[in-house]
């Protein structure tokens, strides 16, 4: 019984001692950082600073599509008090700004009934309305214009 | 020492106030014209120059946001706007739009500031919601006094004979243009964009336009 005891004990201190001097390298190996393959101590390189791109008309791929927007909207307000976008884009104003105005579908809510100002479930623009960018696509994109499948 | 007692013949005590101005006016038989002088001159600068420090301690956007009304809603609204951050690192704080640069100007805008400390000391403006209830109306005040001034202190930085249009984009060009020609005023426009604009803030500009019109 005693030398079984000690048999276990030898074993135990073996695989314990094995286990705590093998290199640690094969985890870490499997680890990835975000910021792919650089050192911890390294900088990034600063990523481009796409500037929005403004006084152009961006055009539509196929009919539906909601227009683009050909300026910055940066600081704009939208939000339950106030749509900035209104004040140039609502009528009548867009006549005194020579801005495009709205769509006429915008006065009208879910319930089929025209409104007046802008309907509340068209009221945050930039669901559907964004400027553009000069940014690459992340990812591939097979997409063609509808102009050009037809 | 007994008590005074008025004898016979003798004046009563005069009133405070005419005791005062005898004081006031009385001749010193004491001291020199000289030191009077001096006194006088160092005592006037030490008030002047105290008065006018402390004039520019409360002209600090630190002293602004040390009360909860400025500092959880409209300091919180400013920060990250273009006058708080930008390319140039040129930044514009709450007296340099809200407080007149002009000594006359200024004292009237500090007097009406004791209105302000008023309400502080009543808690007009508890919470959140105390300061969205009265947006419109307070906004309508700055926007109104801005107009009444011409944009008085938009114009310490910002003045048409200065701005470059051609670097401007070209929507800002086209308007700033259209702008001088009319004699339109930089509040006329630009509002809310230090801070959130209130909700029916369009409509009160048309109200607010239509009566400075009919002036």
């Amino acid at each position: 019984m005693k030398t079984k005891l000690k048999i276990f004990a030898v074993a135990a201190s073996l695989v314990l001692g094995v286990a705590t001097l093998m290199p640690t390298g094969g985890v870490t190996g499997e680890l990835k950082s975000l910021r792919g393959e650089v050192g911890i101590g390294e900088t990034d390189a600063i990523p481009d600073i796409h500037a929005v791109k403004e006084g152009a008309d961006h055009g539509r791929a196929y009919r539906q599509q909601p227009p683009l927007i050909p300026h910055k909207i940066e600081k704009y307000e939208i939000d339950l008090k106030v749509n900035q976008c209104m004040y140039c884009h609502d009528w009548p104003n867009n006549t005194k700004m020579g801005a495009p105005k709205i769509s006429e579908t915008h006065y009208i809510d879910r319930q089929g009934n025209r409104l007046d100002n802008v309907a509340g479930t068209r009221w945050f623009c930039v669901q559907c309305h964004v400027p553009q960018t000069d940014a690459k696509p992340l990812v591939d994109n097979g997409f063609k214009p509808a102009t050009a499948v037809r | 020492m007994t008590m005074h007692t008025p004898e016979k013949g003798e004046e009563p005590r005069p009133g405070l106030l005419v005791r005062l101005w005898r004081l006031f006016a009385r001749p010193t038989a004491r001291y020199s014209l000289g030191l009077l002088l001096l006194v006088g001159g160092a005592g006037g600068v030490i008030f002047w120059g105290g008065f006018n420090w402390a004039m520019e301690m409360t002209n600090r956007e630190e002293f602004c946001v040390t009360c909860h009304e400025m500092g959880d809603n409209v300091y919180a609204e400013y920060r990250g706007t273009v006058h708080d951050s930008n390319p140039s690192g040129v930044r514009a704080t709450c007296p340099d739009c809200h407080v007149p640069k002009e000594w006359t100007h200024k004292m009237v805008r500090k007097m009406q500031a004791s209105m302000e400390l008023y309400h502080h000391l009543v808690g007009s403006i508890k919470t959140r919601e105390d300061f969205e209830a009265n947006r419109l109306r307070l906004a309508t005040n700055v926007w109104t006094a801005m107009k009444h001034t011409d944009s008085r202190e938009c114009r310490n930085c910002h003045n048409f004979q200065s701005m470059d249009v051609s670097q401007q984009n070209f929507r800002a060009r086209d308007r700033h243009l259209e702008a001088a020609q009319r004699g339109d005023t930089c509040i006329d426009c630009h509002k809310g964009i230090a801070h959130q604009l209130p909700a029916g803030a369009f409509e009160a500009e048309r109200k607010l336009n239509e009566k400075f019109v009919q002036k």
